[in-house]
């Protein structure tokens, strides 16, 4: 998630985060206490962030999650952990996502972690309009908030055992898409999903498969501290 | 054990210590092939996996659990009906579903039917209740993917009641309602075991733990050691619902051959297949030659190799995820019939002694992190 930022940083004139000096720590959100909601505030906690978690409903229903399986993360009302957050990391049901509440992340960076995968999750309608990508269903209904597209490529599983320090050979590149037309690539189906590959193999095949000026950037988001 | 130690909830050694040692074996009813490895029908499939079953209770095998599947390449919509068969030429191992997609059925009719199973097999059926892969049920019968969490929060809730053998009193929205309705076959002997089978949901660990299931950690790629957490979860969550400490289990794919080499290359041809045909709509990374290393190496979910590689990696990591047993999901669609007679015969007779053997050692080599 660091490199992420500051490939951000480096790229765009007005950051993301503007108001975070260097000296504080980045607070994330994270969304979700399902199959992939911990795993990234277990990493997130690892490479130094602040984070809080939130399910649906009463945070006393994930406390006991929450201290066994990402110990050191604050677990809250989902309004109450995206008001002091950062960033916001979506990773919900994607079939709960129609009745989410927009206003609730509304000025807020939300990283969507979540797809539209049909065979797996079912059919929704809301997401069967096939001229657009996931992501760019969520910013369209998130109008408020500045919607990234990452993390939705790799498996849970491999978020874990895949973290590598930076500058490793075998360290596997993630894409983050703020063109949100271009993050369609990363989606299910596409060449990188659910693929193990290192950075130039990514390129390429992002490359090969796009026909946009300016692909989905490419990035490390595992932290430098990473095991 | 010290007293503090004892009180250590979700210690590994505790753990197996705790619980009586099962070592199992599942099949999906994977397809079979013929001696030159041609697919056979479905019907023969099914006849295979009951001399598969026969031989697993002749061999010492603990556990045969079938998987609920609807596909061409798993054909066992009926796992009950197999095991009943099963259970009639056996009188030792116990049998099981692994899993019961519960949230497609019906669980007054999943009840009767695993507990006419326990009255044929004079108490030998257990049922691991889950999700499983099998999605395709949903459509199959008429319900929605979106509404799973739902579907299987109120069937599990309503097994477990059923599971207590008293009248059942019951309103929801996935059945009709039950009023002080007396479900039979009665069960001779108390509830038979009763798991949920869980792949990486949490919140799925908490509700085992909530309605008094066991945990059954299914563990089909990556790290099994990852797991760990979740077993401590488990077992921390029993106590916060004032509940004795229940057993966890572990399911993973797998194939016993003589040697290394002849099963990883019995079982690669086929894993790939299978891996390549679901990657589009599972999201599978297609395996290489370096995933499949990884996967059969000491770190991976795959139990592939000689007996004593599969026994090594069974007690490592029964040991680093505090389980007391260990179910191998034996078979690949198309791997000839024989091949799996083998594998079963090596995992009864040298398997699972050698395991017994490591885990009775005070030293199990623990999977460095």
């Amino acid at each position: 998630v660091t490199a992420d930022l500051e490939t951000r940083r480096d790229h765009r004139a007005r950051p993301l985060v503007e108001s975070v000096s260097p000296q504080r720590v980045l607070r994330i959100a994270v969304l979700g206490a399902g199959h992939v909601g911990p795993v990234i505030a277990r990493a997130a906690i690892t490479a130094g962030y602040q984070v809080s978690i939130a399910a649906s409903g009463d945070p006393e229903n994930i406390a006991l999650i929450t201290q066994v399986l990402v110990p050191g993360a604050e677990p809250r009302w989902a309004a109450d952990a995206v008001q002091k957050a950062d960033i916001v990391v979506l990773a919900i049901p994607l079939h709960k996502f129609a009745t989410f509440d927009s206003s609730q992340v509304a000025g807020k960076i939300v990283v969507d972690a979540m797809n539209y995968w049909p065979p797996i999750d079912g059919v929704q309608e809301l997401f069967e309009d096939r001229q657009f990508g996931s992501s760019e269903i969520v910013a369209h209904r998130l109008s408020g908030s500045t919607i990234v597209k990452t993390l939705n490529q790799i498996g849970y599983h491999d978020l874990e055992d895949g973290r590598r320090p930076v500058g490793s050979p075998d360290r596997r590149a993630l894409g983050v898409a703020d063109s949100l037309r271009a993050g369609r690539v990363l989606e299910p189906g596409g060449p990188v999903f659910g693929a193990s590959l290192r950075r130039a193999e990514f390129e390429a095949a992002v490359r090969a498969e796009t026909k946009w000026s300016s692909p989905a950037r490419i990035s490390h988001p595992h932290s430098r501290q990473g095991t | 054990v010290t007293t503090s130690r004892s009180a250590d909830v979700g210690d590994p050694a505790g753990h197996v210590a705790r619980f009586p040692l099962v070592l199992g074996l599942d099949t999906f009813g994977d397809l079979s092939g013929d001696a030159d490895g041609r697919p056979q029908s479905h019907a023969q499939t099914i006849r295979n996996v009951v001399e598969e079953g026969v031989l697993a209770d002749q061999v010492g095998v603990d556990f045969f659990g079938i998987g609920e599947h609807h596909t061409d390449e798993f054909p066992m919509p009926a796992a009950d009906v197999v095991l009943s068969a099963i259970a009639a030429r056996t009188n030792r191992i116990r049998l099981g579903s692994a899993v019961t997609v519960l949230s497609s059925d019906d669980p007054v009719r999943v009840f009767q039917r695993y507990s006419t199973l326990n009255a044929i097999s004079g108490g030998r059926a257990e049922v691991i209740l889950g999700r499983g892969s099998s999605i395709e049920s949903f459509p199959l019968f008429g319900f929605d993917l979106a509404d799973y969490e739902d579907l299987f929060e109120e069937k599990t809730a309503l097994f477990a009641d059923l599971l207590t053998g008293e009248p059942v009193t019951w309103k929801g929205k996935t059945r009709a309602s039950l009023r002080n309705q007396d479900v039979v076959p009665h069960t001779e002997f108390g509830p038979f075991p009763t798991w949920i089978g869980v792949g990486g949901s949490p919140q799925s660990v908490v509700r085992a733990a909530r309605l008094g299931f066991s945990l059954m950690l299914a563990i089909i790629g990556g790290s099994p050691a990852r797991f760990a957490p979740f077993s401590q979860l488990f077992q921390q969550a029993l106590e916060r619902f004032g509940r004795a400490p229940l057993p966890v289990g572990v399911h993973s794919p797998g194939h016993v051959s003589h040697t290394d080499e002849q099963a990883r290359e019995e079982f690669w041809p086929r894993y790939l297949e299978l891996i390549r045909r679901v990657s589009k709509t599972r999201g599978f990374a297609i395996p290489t030659k370096e995933s499949f290393a990884y996967e059969t190496g000491p770190r991976g979910a795959l139990y592939v190799g000689s007996p004593e590689t599969v026994a090594q990696k069974i007690a490592a990591n029964l040991t680093a995820l505090g389980a007391s047993r260990f179910d191998l999901k034996y078979g690949m669609p198309e791997l000839p019939h024989h091949a799996l007679m083998t594998n079963i015969e090596l995992y009864g007779t040298q398997v699972i002694p050698r395991v017994r053997e490591l885990l009775a050692q005070e030293a199990i080599p623990a999977l460095s992190v």
